[in-house]
């Protein structure tokens, strides 16, 4: 059958299942468009490309489907940087497609021109040129396939308007062939035997989770290790969700704003069990004091993560399901002769005390709305049964702090690269995908205003996200650092002159609501989330709050600021 | 901070050389020589990269190059028996006072002359670094003009043993 380019591309978007993808038109896509009627695939109209990237990227996060974006060549290719870096920094599988100018017009200048795979070669996984349509369909196929496999990450696809044109027979592929890529996967047999002898020599044994453990879906694997052999667990922010956070072994977050019990665990435990987390500097502090009692065992799908930030003794190349499985079984022939529960006692108690010692708290208030009041209550209301997308700054540590993430996937945040801006049309994409959940967004002031015109997107496409605002008139976070760190030289974090976020909800066809006094905070709550439109509810809360505990940029972990 | 000879195998697709040269920049490695041709291997082509760092950076490196999408397959000669050449074009001040004299150092060097001028010999060398360092600290003193280099080439050895 002879096709267009146009239709050899949603035809190979239909072969891989792609039921929605966020975008924006433009000349060089038009002939794209032009076809999107008579496909299954639904195109949700964003209103500025970073909108649709990050809704392509928050879909991928909450359903662990690769989430697709199709921009405009120029200033539409360029719109979506921002967002294939976030999803870069976060391995989140997401496919973005960009028209370019035809291509005897490629390297001239030519309108709306630019160099858009040069621009992502590095916070992209792979990206590609389509030179003629001959390549198209087996360049489609790769590109869905590298972006999930292995360490999933975007890949971007660049069109050019005449290939898009061409006529061609189209054939999909049904099995990838790529000599040159083979993501490693089953674990080494011996490493496993080595990390049991390990497990089972060690008194104080910790487990460190990240977004690995998410990305490749083995939380059960990793909460039926943790339970049966007695492992407390801290997790990255990236992680959070895949270990139940209401469980007696888990210790909370670790890292910068880590908690007292998470890093004191960090800091005496003789076994550190690293999954799918990647060292970050937030999470590890100064890297000389790092864990420096432990034996580390890190287990990653990637073997440029290993040894890159902190020297490990026993390195496990695999995905973190196929190692974590090949553990379960080979500790089950265990739990009859070796008596965990007792072996590891005296950690579990001590790991206890220290989280009663000093639990995650704050000073509450009667008259002022403490932020990490509002999450609590929101933890309530929804019992953890939403999908929670963060913005940046002080929001997102509260955020991590004081909600109890439970279940996979139902974290929604920008971890590695810190995108202001990320949350809602992320918290857009996961409500595409699951139209009946509850989807909220706890924002900030500053960050809600970065991506704010989705808000027309949500109201025109019957997206019910709910946006809580932490409105504290501050860029927070800048401000804290501000506080602790440059004598109180609040220069520029200061937002005292705000929109008006009640009346720009309306504006745009959706709801608002202000809360100004404590009493209120829980019945407002309770009211928007049970609206089924698109909800702001701006939170007045106290402004100058801080996120602790707070370990101080290259200070090592035990150096907590606490409450 | 040692120099290792790093041989990379890649498909010959448009934005490779970039891919590494960018990998490289971004994350603030040292390359001090980079070659790159095609091999008779249809679409394959051969790199040959001299980087300079510690056991630490070379195993990012090494393991950098290998996450690259298009890269085949990536050997550190420096771990084995290799044999390295490189092959270098060297412009050379030669008034008639001092002519005897570099001639003699070419024929002790076995390399050629390959162009000549009244006052000026181009000097063809091929060989190893050692060799190349010897030669070209001896001609300095003549006054080298231009220098071109093609950066290291390098090949495993078939049978692990120098001969
Ligand atoms: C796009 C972008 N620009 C700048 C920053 C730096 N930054 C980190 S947190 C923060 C403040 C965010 O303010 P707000 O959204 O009000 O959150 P708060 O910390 O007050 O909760 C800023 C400016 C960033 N992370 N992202
Ligand atoms: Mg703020």
């Amino acid at each position: 059958m002879k096709l267009t380019g146009a239709q050899i591309l949603l035809k190979c978007l239909e072969k891989e299942g792609v039921d929605v993808m966020f975008g924006f038109p433009g000349g060089a896509v038009i002939d794209i468009y032009d076809e999107i009627p008579k496909s299954s695939v639904e195109h949700i109209l964003a209103r500025h490309e970073q909108g649709a990237i990050h809704a392509a990227d928050g879909y991928a996060r909450a359903t662990g489907q690769v989430g697709v974006c199709l921009v405009t060549s120029g200033p539409g290719a360029t719109n979506t940087v921002t967002g294939i870096a976030t999803a870069y920094m976060d391995s989140i599988p997401v496919v973005i497609l960009t028209g370019q100018v035809p291509r005897a017009l490629i390297g001239n200048d030519a309108f709306q021109e630019v160099d858009i795979v040069g621009i992502t070669r590095p916070c992209t996984k792979h990206n590609y040129l389509v030179q003629d349509i001959e390549e198209l369909a087996v360049t489609v196929k790769q590109a869905f396939y590298l972006a999930r496999s292995g360490r999933p990450g975007p890949v971007l696809v660049d069109l050019p308007k005449d290939v898009m044109q061409q006529i061609g027979e189209f054939h999909y592929p049904e099995t990838v062939e790529m000599r040159s890529y083979n993501p490693t996967q089953k674990p080494h047999v011996g490493q496993i035997r080595k990390v049991m002898k390990l497990l089972k020599k060690a008194k104080r044994p910790l487990i460190y989770s990240g977004g690995g453990v998410i990305t490749s879906g083995s939380h059960e694997e990793l909460t039926w290790l943790a339970r049966n052999l007695r492992m407390p667990v801290t997790s990255t922010l990236m992680g959070l969700g895949a270990f139940p956070g209401d469980d007696e072994l888990f210790l909370g977050m670790l890292g910068m704003h880590g908690t007292f019990a998470a890093n004191m665990a960090v800091n005496n435990c003789d076994l550190l069990l690293a999954v799918g987390a990647r060292f970050d500097d937030r999470v590890t502090g100064k890297v000389d004091t790092f864990a420096p009692k432990a034996t580390i065992i890190h287990i990653d799908v990637d073997p440029t993560s290993i040894q890159k930030n902190v020297s490990v003794h026993v390195p496990l190349v695999a995905d973190c399901k196929s190692a974590l499985a090949a553990l379960k079984v080979e500790s089950e022939a265990s739990l009859d002769d070796h008596d965990w529960k007792e072996d590891h006692r005296e950690w579990v108690d001590q790991v206890q005390a220290w989280g009663k010692e000093h639990p995650l708290t704050y000073k509450d208030d009667d008259v002022v709305i403490k932020p990490q009041y509002v999450v609590e209550k929101i933890y309530e209301i929804t019992k953890g049964d939403a999908i929670i997308a963060t913005e940046v700054g002080q929001n997102q540590m509260w955020a991590a702090q004081f909600y109890k993430y439970t279940k996979p996937n139902t974290l929604l945040t920008s971890g590695g690269l810190g995108t202001m801006g990320f949350g809602f049309p992320a918290a857009m994409g996961a409500q595409r995908a699951f139209r009946d959940k509850l989807v909220i967004d706890i924002a900030g002031d500053g960050s809600i205003q970065m991506c704010i015109q989705e808000m027309m997107t949500v109201v025109c496409n019957k997206l019910p996200v709910k946006i809580v605002i932490l409105n504290n008139g501050y860029l927070g976070m800048v401000r804290q650092w501000q506080e602790l760190f440059y004598d109180k030289n609040y220069c520029e974090t200061c937002l005292d002159a705000q929109p008006d976020f009640v009346k720009l909800a309306e504006a745009y066809g959706a709801v608002g609501f202000r809360v100004t006094e404590k009493k209120d905070v829980e019945s407002t709550l309770r009211e928007a989330f049970a609206v089924d439109k698109p909800v702001i509810v701006d939170i007045r809360v106290a402004r100058e709050e801080n996120v602790y505990p707070m370990v101080p940029a290259g200070a090592s972990l035990t150096e907590m600021l606490l409450v | 901070m040692k120099k290792h000879t790093l041989s990379v195998m890649v498909e010959n697709e448009p934005g490779v050389l970039s891919r590494v040269s960018g990998l490289f920049s971004g994350r603030g490695f040292n390359i001090y020589s980079l070659n790159v041709a095609p091999t008779l291997e249809k679409g394959v082509s051969l790199m040959t990269i001299v980087a300079e760092g510690d056991d630490q950076i070379i195993e990012q490196i090494v393991k950098q190059l290998r996450k690259l999408v298009p890269t085949i397959k990536v050997k550190d000669l420096t771990e084995m028996k290799s044999v390295e050449r490189e092959m270098v074009l060297i412009k050379v001040n030669a008034e008639d006072s001092k002519r005897a004299e570099i001639l003699r150092i070419v024929d002790i060097f076995r390399c050629k002359v390959v162009d000549v001028s009244v006052d000026e010999l181009t000097i063809e060398v091929t060989g190893d670094q050692g060799k190349i360092g010897a030669l070209t600290s001896l001609l300095t003193r003549f006054g080298i003009k231009e220098i071109a280099r093609t950066g290291n080439v390098a090949l495993q050895r078939s049978m692990q043993i120098d001969l």
